[in-house]
């Protein structure tokens, strides 16, 4: 493969052909793209390209964020507490909040299919952090993933979850059906998992980026299970999704804060700054995607691109 | 039902996390359906789904030690809720 300019200046985390191209190179990782040889995922010219992608992603996320401070010296005892600060201190605009009071089904079909990037594929890009774990941190990881997963039991994988909601609100559930229509800052938020997942050296950042996610999720998810009864069908997978993470979560948090990145920062001190900084970077992306959606939907209009249109076909 | 023995774990400013084998049972004897282990059982009394915790400890700023209270002095932190002593 020839070498190709990247575009320079702009915010990578807004541009659609970045964030696209990054979605794609990251994909071949996971369940493949329909069409494209597998043999794409170890190409070195391609892996030459993510990498230049990548170099642009993480200066902006710095942009964003601040550089992750040096790990080290400190006491990280209280690595769940600097987690909850930075909770805290997310003063982004609550998507969980409209949709529960004041959302249309529209909106809430619409909010399916952008989390449908990351949800379809829910825990997959924090599992590549496995091996590189052990004893306590691994544990607690293992423990939290075996529950993401359904316990062994298929029909309850968190993505199968998903999918079933997306079925009863009349969605197409298939494994990135809506790719074409998300826009840069939805796969953003998915890019940022699996740019911090595949890269061993951002292992620290992935745990970070796991427990603010368990941290923030049992509050919202109550409130979009609320908001899927109000609006869907009466069909008890509309909602199994939403209920069923303001309980696990509500395990989860704890031991994702204080066993998975507590545990991780003492025993490897020099990964805690990037600890924080995978939370950091959660929260900035989160809250620029919900600040996109909430704006369209107060324009009366939608987050979504147009579908694509086959030119030529059969030709 | 899990043969581990079991463990419970206070959380600060969170849950009791009841890991290994075990039953909950409601004061008349009967089984409390769980659906999960490990499970996290509610610990600031504001959970709309007690038993069980739902999150809603963060909302409230719950504050509570993992360790045991000394039932005298306080925890020391700046923001330690007032009510709980």
């Amino acid at each position: 493969m020839d070498a190709i300019d990247l575009p320079e200046g702009g915010d990578p985390l807004v541009d659609e052909d970045m964030q696209l191209a990054l979605y794609c190179c990251y994909e071949l990782h996971y369940r493949g793209l329909a069409g494209v040889d597998e043999a794409w995922e170890w190409s070195p010219s391609l892996l030459e390209l993510r990498g230049r992608l990548e170099e642009q992603f993480l200066a902006q996320l710095v942009e964003l964020v601040g550089t992750p401070e040096p790990g080290g010296g400190e006491d990280w005892a209280e690595m769940d507490l600097a987690l909850r600060a930075i909770a805290d201190s997310d003063d982004s605009p609550s998507l969980s909040h409209h949709l529960q009071r004041e959302g249309s089904a529209d909106q809430f079909r619409e909010f399916l299919m952008h989390r449908s990037a990351y949800q379809l594929k829910e825990a997959d890009p924090h599992s590549w952090a496995l091996p590189r774990l052990s004893g306590r941190p691994k544990a607690a990881l293992v423990e939290i993933q075996a529950d993401e997963y359904g316990g062994g039991r298929a029909e309850r994988i968190h993505a199968r979850l998903f999918a079933d909601a997306m079925d009863a609100f009349g969605l197409d559930s298939r494994y990135g059906a809506y790719v074409e229509r998300l826009p840069a800052s939805t796969l953003a938020t998915v890019n940022l998992m699996s740019f911090f997942g595949l890269h061993r050296r951002w292992r620290g950042a992935i745990i970070g980026h796991l427990a603010l996610f368990e941290m923030t999720s049992s509050v919202p998810n109550r409130r979009y299970g609320d908001a899927a009864r109000r609006l869907g069908p009466d069909d008890p997978r509309a909602t199994a999704f939403f209920d069923e993470h303001v309980e696990a979560d509500a395990v989860h948090e704890s031991v994702a804060a204080v066993d998975l990145a507590g545990g991780l920062a003492r025993d490897e001190p020099e990964v805690a700054g990037d600890i924080l900084f995978g939370a950091r970077a959660l929260i900035a992306l989160e809250g620029r995607w919900a600040s996109m959606l909430l704006k369209a939907w107060s324009q009366g209009s939608a987050a979504l691109l147009p579908p694509l249109v086959t030119v030529g076909a059969g030709a | 039902m899990s043969e581990i023995e079991p463990t419970i774990t206070p959380y600060r400013d969170g849950p009791l996390i009841v890991r290994g084998g075990f039953m909950l049972l409601d004061q008349d004897g009967n089984p409390i359906e769980t659906g999960r282990a490990p499970i996290a059982l509610c610990r600031c009394g504001k959970s709309r789904n007690r038993p069980f915790c739902d999150g809603t400890h963060q909302v409230v700023r719950f504050r509570a030690a993992s360790a045991r209270d000394d039932g005298r002095a306080g925890t020391g932190r700046a923001d330690e809720n007032p009510m709980s002593d």
